[in-house]
C-alpha cells in the first residue's frame, strides 16, 4: 500500500534537500562583510521607525477566520468531486443544497462589508 | 517490507517530540512552529493507518488554516517579552500530571483491552480511508449530518462577524 | 437510502428557513430589526407547528440518522416555543441596552436548530453536530455585549471551558466507535445486549468520557464551575434561555444516548457500577448548588447556583432509567416533566430579572429586591409565583416535577438519594423563599425605577401560565409522554 506514496516521499525528500542546502551552501560559500546598512532591518527601502512588534489589528483575525470557514467548505467539495459521476445527480443536489447556505453566508459577509477594511 | 510500522514509529516519536516542544518553548512563535511540526506528524500517522483523506485535511486545515489563525493571534495579543510570562507553574504542572496520569492510565488500559474479536477490523480498512469511499459514504449514508453541517459553519460565519466587525450596520 | 421528507419536516423547514433565506433577508434588508425579528419568531412557530402536527408520524429518516416523531418531536415543539418565548423577551432587553442587534435573533434561532438536532439524533454524529451548533450559537450569545467585561469575559470563559467539554465528548465517541464498531444508537445498543463487544474496555472508557462530555453541557457536579460565571456575565435574555432550553436539549440528548449505551437499564453489572457514580454526581450536585446558592448576593448567581442543583435533580431520573415504574411513569418521562416545567419557572425567574435590570447592569441584587411588590405589584407576584415552582411548592409544576423524580428514585432502591434531594430542597427554600420574604415584607431602600415588560409581558404570561397549568393538571403531559 505504501509504495504508492513512493513519489510523494521522494517529492518531500528533494524539498527539503533543496531548501537546506541552499541555506548551507549560502552560509558556507557566501562572503560575511557585515556594513552598517546590511545589518539593519529590511523595510523595502524604508528607515526603520520603531519595533517591528505591533499589535495585529482585528481585522487580519475576521479575515482569517472567514478564510478557514471557507477552506472548511472546499474539503467537503474534495470528496465530491472525486466521486462526482458516481454520486450523479443525487450528489450534486446533495452539494448545492450545502453550497446555498454557505453562498447565503458570503452575500450576508459581503453585504454586511464585513470584508471591507474600515 | 515492514515498513508501515517501521514509518508509524518514526512519525509516532517525532509526534511525541514536537508536542512536548510546543508546549516546553517560551517564545510563543516557537511553540506555534513546533505545533506546524506536530501537525505533519500526525499527518504521517494517518497515512500509516491507511486514512489519506484525514491526512491530506490534517494539512490543509491545520498545518495551513489554524495555523495562520493561530499566528494571528499571537501577533493580536502581541505579548511582548515573552520570557517575562513564565508565572508559578505549581498548581497548573500539579494538575496537568494529574491529567496526564489519567491519559496514560488510560493508555494501558487499552493495551491490555483483549480483543473479543466479535467486531474485528474489516478487512477492507485499506479502502475505507480513501478519498473515493469518504466521498460515497459521506453523500449517501452521512449526507444529513453533511447537511446539518452547512448550517454550522454558517452560524460560525455570523457569529465571527458580529463579534469582531468593529461597526455593525 | 431512504428519507422521510414529510417526517422530516421541522428539520427542513429551519433549515432553510434559517440557512438559506433568513441570512440573505438579514444581509439586504439594513436597520430593520423587527422585520427580522417578525422573521424568526415566524419561523420557530412554523417550525413548532410542523412538529406538533407531525408528531404522531415516527419513524426513521436519512438512513437512521434521525429519529422522527414522540420524543424528538415533542422536544423540538419546546425548543421552538421557548425560542419564541426568549425572543420576544430578549427584544425589549435588547432595546433597553440599546444594542439591539439584528444578528442575535440569528444566533438564537440557530441555538435551536441545534437543540432540534440533539433531541433527534439517533447517531453520535448528529449528536455531534447539533451540540456544537447550539453552543457555538451560546459562545456568541454569551459575548453579544462586547463593550461591557463580564460579557466577554462570560463568552471566553464558556468557550474555552466548552471546547474541554467537547474534547472529552469527541474522544468518548471515538472510543466508543472503537470499542462496538459503529456511531449509531440502534448498533451500539445491539453491540452492547449481545455482548459483542470488539473491546469492552474501550467501550467503559469512552462512555465514561461523553458521560463527563454531557455532564458538561447540564452543568453537573463537578464540572458546573463555568455556570455561575457564565450565567451572571451573559446578558440577562441569553441566560434565561441558555439556562432553560440549553439544559433541556443536553437532557434530551442525555436520556437518547443512556437508552443505546445501557439499552437493558441498568441491570448489567458494567451499568451497576456506573449507576452508583452517577448517584454521587447527583447528590453532590443538588447539595453544592443549593448551599452555594444561599451564600450569593447576585440574584443572577443565585439562580445559577440553583439551576446546577435542578441538573442533579434531573439527573435522578437518568438513575431510574427507562423500565417503567408502576404508575407508568419510568425515570426519563420525569425528566422531560421536569425539564418542561423547569423551562418555564426558570424562564420566567430570569425574564423578570431582566426587565428590572438597569441600563447601567444595576438592580441585581438580591437586597435590591426589598420591598419591590410595592411598586411592581406584578411582577413581584410573578417572581413569587417562580420562586415557589423552583422550590417546589404544590400546586406549582416545580412540585410535581420533584415528586415525580423522587419518587422514580425511590422505586429503584434510591431511598438515600431521595432523602438527600428533599433535604437540598429544604435548603433551595431558603433562598428562594427568601427573596419572596424580601420582596413582600422589607421596606425599600430607593425610589425605585420603571421597568417596561413591552413583549417581555408575553414570555411572562406563558411562563406563569405553563408553571401553573401543568401544575394542576400535569396528566395531560404525561398521557402524551406515554403516547411515545
Amino acid at each position: 500500500m505504501l509504495h504508492t506514496y513512493v513519489p510523494f516521499m521522494v517529492m518531500i525528500l528533494i524539498g527539503i534537500i533543496f531548501g537546506a542546502s541552499n541555506i548551507l551552501l549560502a552560509e558556507f560559500l557566501g562572503p560575511k562583510k557585515s556594513t552598517r546598512a546590511k545589518l539593519s532591518t529590511y523595510e523595502s527601502g524604508m528607515e526603520p521607525v520603531k519595533s517591528a512588534r505591533e499589535r495585529f489589528s482585528v481585522k487580519f483575525y475576521l479575515v482569517a477566520m472567514m478564510f478557514i470557514l471557507f477552506d472548511i467548505e472546499i474539503i467537503f467539495m474534495y470528496p465530491w468531486a472525486v466521486q462526482f459521476k458516481e454520486l450523479g445527480m443525487y450528489g450534486f443536489t446533495a452539494m448545492i443544497l450545502f453550497m446555498i447556505l454557505l453562498f447565503s453566508g458570503y452575500i450576508y459577509v459581503i453585504k454586511k462589508g464585513a470584508l471591507r477594511w474600515d | 517490507m515492514e515498513l508501515q510500522p517501521l514509518l508509524f514509529l518514526v512519525f509516532a516519536l517525532g509526534a511525541v517530540i514536537s508536542a512536548v516542544s510546543t508546549v516546553t518553548r517560551k517564545n510563543p512563535v516557537s511553540s506555534a512552529m513546533s505545533l506546524v511540526a506536530h501537525f505533519f506528524m500526525l499527518a504521517g500517522l494517518y497515512l500509516t493507518l491507511e486514512a489519506q483523506f484525514v491526512a491530506a485535511v490534517q494539512v490543509l486545515v491545520y498545518a495551513g488554516a489554524i495555523m495562520v489563525l493561530v499566528v494571528f493571534v499571537i501577533m493580536l495579543l502581541n505579548l511582548g517579552n515573552e520570557q517575562a510570562l513564565t508565572e508559578n507553574r505549581g498548581l497548573r504542572s500539579t494538575l496537568a500530571t494529574l491529567i496526564g496520569a489519567v491519559f496514560a492510565v488510560q493508555i494501558i488500559l487499552v493495551t491490555v483491552a483483549e480483543p473479543t474479536g466479535a467486531n474485528a477490523l474489516p478487512s477492507r480498512a485499506v479502502e475505507i480511508g480513501t478519498t473515493e469511499s469518504i466521498g460515497q459514504s459521506l453523500f449517501t449514508q452521512y449526507l444529513f449530518p453533511f447537511e446539518a453541517i452547512s448550517l454550522l459553519l454558517l452560524a460560525a460565519l455570523i457569529g465571527s462577524v458580529v463579534l469582531a466587525k468593529r461597526h455593525m450596520k | 437510502m431512504q428519507i422521510d421528507y414529510i417526517g422530516s419536516l421541522p428539520l427542513i423547514v429551519i433549515w432553510l428557513a434559517l440557512g438559506a433565506i433568513g441570512i440573505v433577508i438579514q444581509a439586504f434588508v439594513r436597520d430593520n430589526t423587527r422585520l427580522v425579528f417578525g422573521y424568526y419568531v415566524a419561523t420557530l412557530g412554523l417550525t413548532g407547528l410542523a412538529a406538533i402536527v407531525l408528531s404522531g408520524h415516527k419513524g426513521a429518516s436519512f438512513g437512521g440518522m434521525i429519529t422522527l416523531g414522540g420524543y424528538a418531536n415533542y422536544f423540538d415543539a419546546l425548543f421552538c416555543g421557548a425560542g419564541i418565548m426568549a425572543l420576544l423577551a430578549a427584544r425589549p432587553y435588547l432595546q433597553k441596552e440599546e444594542s439591539e442587534v439584528d444578528e442575535f435573533y440569528t444566533m438564537l434561532v440557530s441555538s435551536v436548530a441545534g437543540m432540534m438536532l440533539m433531541a433527534h439524533a439517533s447517531n453520535l454524529v448528529v449528536l455531534f453536530v447539533g451540540i456544537e451548533l447550539m453552543s457555538i450559537s451560546f459562545y456568541v450569545m454569551a459575548g453579544f455585549f462586547r463593550t461591557s467585561t463580564k460579557s466577554v469575559e462570560a463568552a471566553l470563559k464558556y468557550f474555552l471551558l466548552g471546547c474541554f467539554a467537547t474534547g472529552f465528548l469527541v474522544y468518548g465517541m471515538s472510543l466508543i466507535y472503537g470499542g462496538t464498531g459503529s456511531l449509531a444508537y440502534g448498533d451500539i445498543a445491539r453491540t452492547v445486549v449481545t455482548q459483542q463487544l470488539t473491546y469492552p474496555t474501550l467501550f467503559v472508557v469512552g462512555t465514561t468520557l461523553l458521560v463527563i462530555g454531557l455532564s458538561f453541557k447540564i452543568a453537573a457536579f463537578p464540572f458546573h464551575q463555568w455556570a455561575p460565571d457564565v450565567y451572571e456575565g451573559a446578558p440577562t435574555a441569553v441566560t434565561a434561555f441558555m439556562s432553560t432550553a440549553g439544559k433541556a436539549a443536553a437532557f434530551s440528548a442525555f436520556v437518547a444516548v443512556f437508552v443505546a449505551l445501557l439499552p437493558a437499564g441498568w441491570t448489567s453489572e458494567i451499568a451497576q457500577n456506573q449507576q452508583i457514580v452517577i448517584a454521587v454526581i447527583a447528590a453532590a450536585t443538588m447539595l453544592l448548588g443549593n448551599i452555594t446558592a444561599v451564600v450569593q448576593s447576585n440574584v443572577k448567581r443565585m439562580l445559577a447556583y440553583s439551576s446546577v442543583a435542578h441538573a442533579g435533580y434531573m439527573l435522578m431520573g437518568i438513575l431510574a432509567g427507562p423500565s417503567l415504574g408502576t404508575d407508568g411513569m419510568n425515570g426519563h418521562h420525569a425528566i422531560v416533566f421536569y425539564a418542561t416545567s423547569y423551562l418555564f419557572m426558570q424562564m420566567g425567574a430570569f425574564v423578570v430579572v431582566g426587565i428590572l435590570e438597569r441600563r447601567d447592569g444595576g438592580f441585581l441584587n438580591i437586597d435590591d429586591y426589598a420591598g419591590l411588590h410595592h411598586r411592581h405589584p406584578v411582577l413581584a407576584a410573578l417572581m413569587a409565583v417562580f420562586m415557589f415552582s423552583l422550590a417546589g411548592i404544590p400546586p406549582f409544576a416545580g412540585f410535581f416535577g420533584k415528586y415525580m423524580l423522587f419518587a422514580a428514585a425511590i422505586e429503584r432502591g434510591f431511598t438515600w438519594l431521595a432523602i438527600v434531594g428533599v433535604v437540598s430542597s429544604v435548603i433551595s427554600a431558603w433562598f428562594y423563599l427568601g427573596l419572596i420574604v424580601k420582596m413582600y415584607f422589607q421596606d425599600a431602600k430607593d425610589s425605585g425605577h420603571e421597568a417596561p415588560a413591552g413583549l417581555a409581558g408575553f414570555t411572562l404570561a406563558v411562563s406563569v401560565v405553563g408553571v401553573v397549568f401543568f401544575g394542576l393538571f400535569p396528566q395531560l403531559l404525561i398521557n402524551i409522554f406515554r403516547s411515545w
